[in-house]
């Protein structure tokens, strides 16, 4: 095993250094053509690595954006490395930011584990490293300057307190969830569950996986129909897009989603807010994906070494929406 | 319909054989087993599973979801097939899909072209994936697996790039009375999707058992070389079973599409290609390539559909779920290896005292 790791160790370093020499290069004519447009005035931005996750969907476009923009509006320039959903380009990113001495790293991991190695690498050059969006599980906690993100398990508590307030603490829901093992669907499972365990009068009566899929969605709901037909009363799907698929399977069962049945969801994507005002979604609890700004404030700090009274955990607000409120924001909705 | 069938049992196995030889010989023998097998698990644990009634003068019940959900199953498996069968295997067509949706749903959105628009777009679309893919492998001799690995992860950035790496939304404003029947319309009290694969399995069945075009894939994926010799133009059969695969896969993008209102770019179509192996395998088309049974493909599908949708309504925890999934296929395949059914005999028959 430990030849393995030495080999694999090996390999991401090789790996790293032909990322480095490619970004190397393409940075280096990217300052090029920068001092062009300065005028070669010699004035050197801070320079912060940002490691994203990949390109999913909406939500992640839109959190890229706001990192994007953040980056720009603090005067940081940004260099983006996209992990294309797997984690060993992560690293390979992030080592070769570490390589190119940036001033700062942004990771926003897929996984919670097997950060270390490379956490440290950085620490070694005295790089410090912001987690957003998704946590990291390190044994040592020095290893990250702090954390910034969208609190899921809290989501799961609001979609909860709020199908209490409405239906008064009795209802038979069923559960789309989102894929098995990811962080946000474990977080929106439990979250969900520990508010419930207090109100007996809520009751799962059936919960599988729609993978976050607006196709799995219909699918799995239109099992859940065929099987508990007239019995359930509430649809909580972890995110939108299940929702939404959910929605349909609904209407195509002959029920009126939103009055035969309540649904509530979390994520909070423009379409949600485009089905509650047309009645068809109850709630959405909103994970807020511009988290660009919050980040760069804190990475403004911790570059000025402001960083005594910094919390280890920084969570973003997370607000619900319900029909009435959708009404009033959706025009304001940038995502 | 049914043509297929008879004829490929009797080619297996001679005529002088006893019937129940014939009978487990046959390759479709075993996924119809296993989806009895698993239409009993139903009847007995599930008894709702069968319940049909009408609603709006449709058919509502699991066993419509089945046929409703397995059409897209049974069409990329159509295809799948026939591309199989020559020896090869189109790992693109969940991309396809994708840019089939996104192609769909972008006419609809940004023009009023509607399905005379939609329908020559990705007409061409599959015409240009179908002859990349068939091009890559019969003329430049690229291995099938890796030739359309490259449009599996190309298409999807295609898609993505067509949509602006959004979900494109067919809303009220667009909507297109052709374009939702495909995926959510109801003919003779059916989904629409149960009409379209059929037809499609009666028109390809007809047509390759019909016509020599059937004998001549056989021949190309038996043995490339020797149906050259006997002037079989080898590399127009695989050039057109990769275009056919193609425009099965974007009529099954375009159902996906229909069926959501949306091209989820991100999402349609994913591992739908390895289903459509899966089909086709434990319909009894080799891998190897030769011989081919689409009757097989069409209930391996099912056979799939059934599986997923009896795990859902049983409540399978989602995390296991792909496990008894696999159990099933495992089975299948297993009784469908002749080694391992000739040693069942052998421990049968040492059983039996000889």
């Amino acid at each position: 095993m430990n030849s393995y790791a030495r080999k694999s160790l090996r390999r991401t370093l090789l790996a790293s250094l032909a990322l480095m020499i490619l970004i190397g290069c393409s940075s280096k004519s990217d300052n090029g053509a920068m001092k062009g447009d300065n005028g070669g005035d010699g004035t050197s931005k801070p320079i912060i690595g940002f490691v994203q996750t990949g390109s999913e969907g909406d939500w992640r476009k839109a959190h890229t954006e706001s990192v994007r923009e953040a980056a720009e509006e603090a005067g940081f320039e940004l260099r983006f490395a996209d992990g294309q959903a797997k984690q060993e380009n992560q690293i390979k990113a992030l080592s070769s930011f570490v390589a190119q001495g940036v001033d700062g790293i942004i990771l926003a991991p897929l996984v919670e584990t097997g950060w270390d190695n490379v956490l440290e690498k950085a620490k070694k050059r005295n790089i410090p490293v912001l987690i957003l969006d998704r946590q990291v599980e390190v044994k040592d906690d020095s290893l990250y300057v702090t954390y910034i993100g969208a609190d899921t398990y809290n989501e799961g508590r609001l979609a909860a307190e709020w199908l209490i307030e409405k239906t008064g603490g009795k209802a038979k829901v069923v559960e789309l969830q989102g894929t098995p093992g990811a962080s946000p669907t474990i977080n929106r499972y439990n979250g969900f569950r520990d508010v419930i365990a207090d109100h007996s009068g809520i009751e799962i009566i059936a919960s599988q996986s729609g993978d976050f899929r607006r196709s799995k969605g219909k699918e799995v709901m239109e099992a859940f129909l065929k099987k508990h037909g007239d019995d359930i009363e509430v649809v909580y799907a972890h995110n939108d897009d299940m929702a939404i698929g959910a929605i349909q399977a609904i209407e195509d069962a002959g029920k009126k989603p939103g009055d035969d049945i309540i649904l509530v969801s979390i994520d909070g994507v423009r379409a949600a807010f485009e089905a509650m005002v047309e009645g068809k979604l109850n709630c959405t609890v909103e994970c807020n994906p511009l988290q660009g700004p919050m980040a760069f404030d804190a990475m403004k700090k911790i570059l000025a070494g402001d960083i005594g009274d910094m919390p280890k955990k920084q969570m973003i607000k997370d607000r619900v929406y319900d029909r009435d409120s959708a009404k009033e924001v959706i025009d304001s909705r940038k995502y | 319909m049914s043509d297929a069938s008879p004829n490929s049992t009797d080619r297996q196995s001679g005529n002088s054989k006893s019937a129940l030889t014939r009978f487990f010989g046959s390759r479709i023998t075993w996924p119809v087993l296993g989806l009895a097998v698993v239409l009993l698990f139903n009847a007995i644990f599930i008894p709702s599973f069968f319940t049909l009634e009408v609603r709006d003068g449709q058919l509502y019940g699991s066993l419509i979801d089945v046929l409703n959900r397995g059409s897209i199953g049974v069409i990329l498996a159509m295809g799948m097939t026939l591309v199989i069968a020559t020896g090869g295997v189109d790992l693109s067509v969940g991309s396809v899909m994708a840019i089939s949706g996104a192609i769909a749903a972008l006419i609809l959105t940004e023009t009023q072209l509607g399905m005379l628009g939609i329908v020559p777009c990705v007409l061409f679309a599959a015409l240009a994936a179908g002859l990349m893919n068939g091009v890559l492998v019969a003329y430049l001799k690229i291995q099938p697996i890796i030739a359309t690995l490259i449009l599996m992860v190309s298409g999807r950035g295609i898609a993505k790039f067509i949509t602006g790496e959004k979900i494109i939304t067919v809303g009220d404003d667009s909507y297109n009375f052709y374009f939702d029947f495909i995926g959510k319309g109801h003919l003779f009290g059916l989904p629409f999707t149960v009409t379209l694969f059929v037809t499609l399995f009666a028109v390809t069945s007809l047509f390759v058992r019909m016509t020599s075009l059937g004998l001549f894939i056989e021949s190309v994926g038996a043995n490339e070389t020797a149906s050259r010799a006997s002037g079989i133009h080898d590399k127009g059969v695989k050039i057109a079973v990769y275009v056919f695969a193609a425009f099965c896969a974007v009529i099954a993008g375009l159902i996906d599409a229909s069926n959501i209102n949306a091209a989820d770019t991100m999402n349609a179509g994913v591992f739908t290609e390895l289903d459509a192996i899966f089909a086709v395998v434990v319909g009894g088309t080799a891998l190897t390539g030769g011989r081919f049974s689409l009757t097989g493909s069409l209930i391996g599908a099912m056979l799939l559909q059934t599986l997923m949708t009896t795990l859902y309504t049983y409540g399978v925890p989602s995390d296991v779920a792909p496990v008894p999934k696999s159990l099933v296929i495992v089975a299948v395949c297993l009784l469908q290896s002749p080694v391992f059914r000739g040693q069942l005999q052998r421990l049968a028959g040492k059983g039996g005292g000889r």
